[in-house]
């Protein structure tokens, strides 16, 4: 791993992602799960859970660097909102590489635009040997 | 619109969440997870975990009945009609895997008021049946004023 790295994941969230999460995880606003709620409180209709989409962010980078054990930390900010059946793109970029971790910054953009910002995760680094 | 900071400090009843293997199995599912250490037991073990292990993101489960002590606490007097949720940070000490009892405490960090717009930042720490620092978190949601 060094500075200028980057990684990218891409994930289309399909028709019932916001019903399966809600489940999984135990939010059941109506703004995610239900379609005429949603568009009673002024949305464009239902939208994703944020913490899923961060959820994707973490992934992007169990993925790439190794695993769960890899994440250190991972802080974000929540922008707009995500909707069903678009694709999401996280792309991430390794800045500081210390001795034990490494800093990736990072962002998920859906159709050009950003729903997380200011993604900033310490991951830990492989010591080889 | 004029917040109420008196709860900055307040701190929770700790409250344990039993960690079930399912439930890893189910979350997992529902946010993309491959890896096969968070879906298959056999795979967990192959590489070296006690049991199928949590994807990091999962302390929104374990973590999440604190949360909802803080949200509905009518001491804050949270308005949902224009809650959203700004701000989340984790930090992971060590993974939990199946069968952890993990117990989380939950501090009002901070309530703060910028241009009428509210700022409510939530801390939690949850540790493992060991008394070993499992996950702290950082919960900041923002109340905008009514239209």
């Amino acid at each position: 791993m060094k500075p200028g790295d980057e990684i990218e994941l891409k994930v289309t969230p399909d028709r019932y992602a916001t019903v399966r999460y809600a489940g999984a995880s135990g939010d059941f606003n109506p703004i995610h799960i239900d379609e005429e709620f949603a568009r009673r409180v002024g949305l464009p209709g239902r939208i994703l859970h944020g913490l899923w989409t961060m959820a994707q962010v973490a992934r992007a980078h169990t993925e790439a660097f190794g695993g769960p054990e890899s994440l250190q930390s991972l802080s974000v900010q929540f922008r707009g909102m995500g909707v069903l059946e678009q694709e999401i793109t996280v792309h991430g970029t390794v800045g500081e590489v210390g001795q034990s971790t490494a800093v990736v910054s990072s962002e998920a953009t859906q159709a050009g635009k950003r729903i997380v910002r200011n993604g900033r995760a310490e991951v830990r680094v492989r010591s080889a040997g | 619109m004029t917040v109420n900071t008196d709860a900055i400090g307040k701190r929770y009843e700790p409250l344990t969440y039993a960690v079930g293997r399912e439930k890893i199995v189910e979350y997992a599912l529902a946010t993309g997870e491959t890896d096969p250490v968070h879906l298959d037991l056999a795979a967990a073990r192959a590489t070296g975990h006690a049991d199928v292990v949590a994807p990091p993101m999962f302390a929104v489960v374990y973590q999440g009945r604190s949360v909802a002590q803080a949200m509905f606490d009518p001491a804050l007097g949270i308005d949902f009609a224009h809650l959203v949720h700004g701000q989340q940070e984790f930090r992971w000490d060590r993974l939990a895997v199946a069968g952890d009892e993990l117990t989380t405490t939950l501090t009002v960090a901070d309530i703060s008021e910028k241009i009428g717009i509210g700022f409510y930042a939530f801390a939690t720490e949850s540790v493992n049946q060991r008394g070993e620092t499992v996950c702290a978190g950082t919960w900041t949601n923002i109340v905008r004023p009514p239209q």
